[in-house]
């Protein structure tokens, strides 16, 4: 047990306009808290520098995924549970299924949140490489109103994003391939269960008349935060799949990614992992 | 600064209300101040789960949740598990199977195993194995506990 808590003030808004409203009146003294999966593990080590909280869990507003013709609405406190359990998840996005499969184990799984994996803005993260490789959109909200940013530009450097502090992250809004579509996604960690990224790829492709029609691939644990692989993408679009240039991709991934040493993995092991698991990746497509 | 809230919950179908710190781990409102001991404390981030319990149905790690966020919620702690004397039949299934040595996982394991058979209740291994990967165990090389939650399925069909 911990001995000391330091003394914090939680207000937990029973509506998305109260929560905003006090955002604005005093924006970046509210630390918003969802599942706590990442804040508490940090609050219970004694390092959270926040004192002030805004509980969101009980925003409504932020729940739910909803459905319509042309994409999947996830409220931001969608759970990775959720996400498992939803049937057009499954149907639409394979690789969102794998990333939830793949966070934490079932307990972190009930409690993280979509919108906290988001804005935690780890580069570890294992969601993000599979909203980039779907084109994902955010819904940023405020006492203005609410804006849409590309997801593949939201993070704009180590913990940076294109998040004001009076906004929260609403939705995550992602667009139906439609299509024959490629899914493919892989996380490399230390052990099957509860590992963090040492590296993480996912990618969708759409294939039309043999060959490469659109592609999008997303990284996690190679730069500062998760990012799409442009080079490698440019230089496959329009490919025919029976003779995809694979040594000429994984030479190009090196303009895509900076890879750091740290205590989970060193950059060049890094770096020879995410060439395998492009090459990985390709060969699969050469098949489809 | 308000330092501390009035939260209510129910454990183990019974009412509490209690003066906490907003962030007061649930791990330790349970244990220290409620008295249920039998939740485990081990990593304390959510690594471990000794410190599984269900909170309104699902399976969470009691450390990770802040006490503000258990208000009105419905706790299942390991003691809510036998109906009086009369063990669970994974309890039973535990001890039959020798699922435990040292014991210290064995509450978590029993929450996660609970929770488990009331979605899945005949899984198979690898679905044990999915279900309890984040409880670790230390003693057993796991074989026995999974070996107890199957003895468990099967008895209960
Ligand atoms: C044991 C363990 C294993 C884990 N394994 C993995 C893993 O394998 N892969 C992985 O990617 N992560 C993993 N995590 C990290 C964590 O579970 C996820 O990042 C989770 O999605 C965080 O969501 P949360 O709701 O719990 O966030 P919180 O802890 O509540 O919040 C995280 C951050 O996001 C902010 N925030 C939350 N919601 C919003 C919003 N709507 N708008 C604006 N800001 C917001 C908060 O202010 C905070 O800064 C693990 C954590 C633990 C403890
Ligand atoms: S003590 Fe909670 S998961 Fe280890
Ligand atoms: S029985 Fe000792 S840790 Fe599992």
């Amino acid at each position: 047990m911990r001995g000391y808590l330091p003394p914090v003030e939680v207000r937990v808004p029973a509506t998305l306009g109260e929560a905003l409203t006090l955002l604005a009146a005093e924006p970046g003294l509210w630390t918003p808290l969802a599942g706590g999966t990442d804040l508490m593990v940090v609050f219970n080590a004694g390092h959270l520098k926040a004192t002030r909280f805004l509980d969101l869990s009980r925003l409504t507003e932020l729940r739910g995924i909803a459905e319509d013709n042309n994409l999947l609405s996830f409220g931001s406190l969608s759970t990775y549970t959720d996400l498992r359990e939803c049937r057009a998840v499954h149907q639409h996005f394979p690789n969102l299924v794998k990333s939830a499969q793949v966070t934490g184990a079932l307990a972190i799984q009930n409690r993280g949140t979509l919108g906290g994996n988001i804005a935690n803005a780890s580069p570890a993260a294992d969601t993000p490489p599979s909203l980039l490789a779907y084109g994902a959109e955010l819904e940023l909200v405020s006492v203005l109103g609410s804006r849409r940013v590309a997801y593949a530009s939201f993070h704009q450097g180590y913990k940076q994003m294109d998040l004001a502090p009076d906004e929260l992250v609403a939705k995550v809004l992602v667009p139906k391939p439609t299509g024959r579509g490629f899914h493919y996604f892989r996380k490399v960690g230390t052990r099957q269960a509860q590992a963090i990224s040492k590296v993480c790829l996912a990618a969708y492709a759409r294939l039309e008349k043999g060959c490469v029609a659109e592609l999008r691939i997303g990284l996690g644990s190679v730069a500062p935060a998760p990012v799409r692989a442009r080079a490698v993408e440019q230089l496959l679009l329009g490919q025919p799949l029976a003779s995809l240039p694979i040594e000429a991709a994984r030479l190009a991934l090196g303009s895509d990614i900076s890879p750091i040493d740290d205590i989970r993995a060193t950059a060049h092991y890094r770096s020879v992992v995410t060439g395998n698991l492009l090459a990985q990746m390709l060969r699969e497509l050469t098949q489809a | 600064m308000a330092d501390q809230i009035m939260l209510s919950l129910k454990v183990n179908g019974q009412s509490h209300s209690l003066q906490v710190h907003p962030f007061a781990r649930l791990l330790d409102v349970l244990r220290e101040d409620l008295r249920f001991t039998g939740t485990k404390e081990g990593c304390g981030e959510g690594e471990c789960g000794v410190c599984s319990i269900l909170l309104n149905g699902r399976l969470v790690n009691s450390c990770l949740v802040p006490a503000v966020q258990a208000q009105g919620g419905e706790i299942v702690t390991v003691e809510g598990l036998a109906d009086g004397q009369r063990l669970s039949s994974l309890q039973d299934a535990f001890l039959t199977q020798n699922g435990a040595q040292c014991g210290f996982c064995t509450p978590g394991m029993l929450l996660a195993a609970t929770d488990l058979l009331q979605r899945n209740p005949h899984p198979d291994e690898a679905a044990v194995r999915e279900g309890l990967a984040g409880n670790l165990c230390r003693c057993t090389g796991y074989v026995k506990i999974v070996d107890a939650v199957q003895t468990a399925a099967r008895e209960a069909r």
